[in-house]
């Protein structure tokens, strides 16, 4: 007799320490009804928001409590063309080519749905095009910042914090353009290769690193805005 | 409305937005360039900014379309950054006051 209730107790009473814990955390219960990568890049997405608010509010911290001049941004960043200074020229051209890159990815993920893979994969080349080009725009800026003498720690046109939070703000959200880039480059050459033609072909790649671009857009949208013209 | 595993929308509502963000963005440049200063700079910057970032979010992202489970898991945590940043604009005030008393 002893021996039958076993497995029914099992069934009535869930497992307890590890084995619970797993169970408990596995046992088929779904949030959210999207594919799962879609949800596990929205989470990352996420977290990378807290990071992004965090030095942006960082940035908001150093510049409203130092009592030297914050050097003004749309000075710092002008260009000399044709005889006069235009200000934050180069500047304006990154964000438009960001957000040229940004509409040709939404494309991209739209040919994906059509299962037109060729333009899908041409268009997601265009966008890791307009990425590598705002990358080396700025690092003409940065170039032309550093020739100018702005250090993490100091520059010669005022509030030293402008500097360190100018580096690690831009640099930061260069970096995350730069993955996108090499990530873009990886989905688009899988998906020409066939890599996602398993079970009918399933193209939710594309929109999954599209989420990635379209973030890495929606950042520089903040940064625009509080850094550059604030 | 999709159940959000499907996101086919025509194209020709891609080419709006994305003009419709080139439109923002000279606005937004445009501030800067005609020297708008004051409490107007600082509200058209945040208007246009937000305006940007609510068009990419709902219609690049497919957020619009995403059901409501998702899209309050997205949008609710990061006010807790309002906080932060209240937070830290007070305490910034504070340093500010405290470096003009003491560096002065």
């Amino acid at each position: 007799m002893s021996a039958v209730p076993a497995s029914h107790d099992l069934a009535l009473s869930p497992p307890v320490g590890w084995r619970g814990l797993i169970s408990d955390w596995s046992s088929d219960r779904e949030a959210f009804h999207i594919a799962w990568g879609k949800a596990m890049m929205w989470i990352f997405l996420l977290s990378d928001t807290f990071i992004f608010g965090s030095f942006l509010t960082g940035y908001m911290t150093v510049r409203a409590s130092t009592t030297v001049p914050w050097p003004n941004p749309s000075e710092v960043f002008a260009l000399h063309v044709g005889g006069t200074d235009v200000p934050l020229l180069l500047i304006a051209i990154m964000t438009f080519v960001l957000i040229s890159s940004s509409g040709t990815m939404a494309m991209a993920v739209n040919c994906a749905y059509r299962r037109d893979r060729i333009n899908a994969a041409a268009l997601m080349f265009v966008t890791a095009g307009f990425g590598e080009m705002f990358v080396g725009m700025q690092a003409f800026e940065w170039t032309k910042l550093i020739l100018e003498g702005v250090r993490p720690w100091g520059n010669p046109m005022g509030a030293a914090q402008f500097g360190s939070t100018f580096f690690m703000i831009t640099g930061f959200h260069g970096l995350h353009v730069t993955a996108g880039v090499i990530y873009l480059i990886v989905v688009a050459v899988r998906l020409l290769r066939g890599k996602y033609e398993g079970g009918g072909g399933n193209y939710q790649i594309v929109e999954i690193a599209g989420l990635y671009w379209h973030f890495v857009d929606l950042v520089w949208v903040f940064i625009f805005a509080l850094f550059y013209l604030w | 409305m999709t159940t959000g595993t499907g996101q086919q929308h025509p194209i020709g509502l891609y080419l709006k937005i994305w003009g419709l963000l080139f439109v923002l963005s000279t606005l937004s440049y445009g501030v800067d360039y005609f020297h708008i200063q004051g409490f107007l700079r600082w509200g058209l910057i945040l208007v246009f900014m937000l305006l940007k970032a609510g068009l990419i979010v709902a219609v690049f992202m497919h957020l619009a379309w995403e059901r409501l489970a998702l899209i309050c898991a997205i949008l609710l945590p990061p006010l807790g950054l309002l906080v932060l940043v209240g937070l830290m604009a007070a305490e910034a005030d504070y340093t500010y006051l405290t470096r003009l008393f003491f560096f002065r």
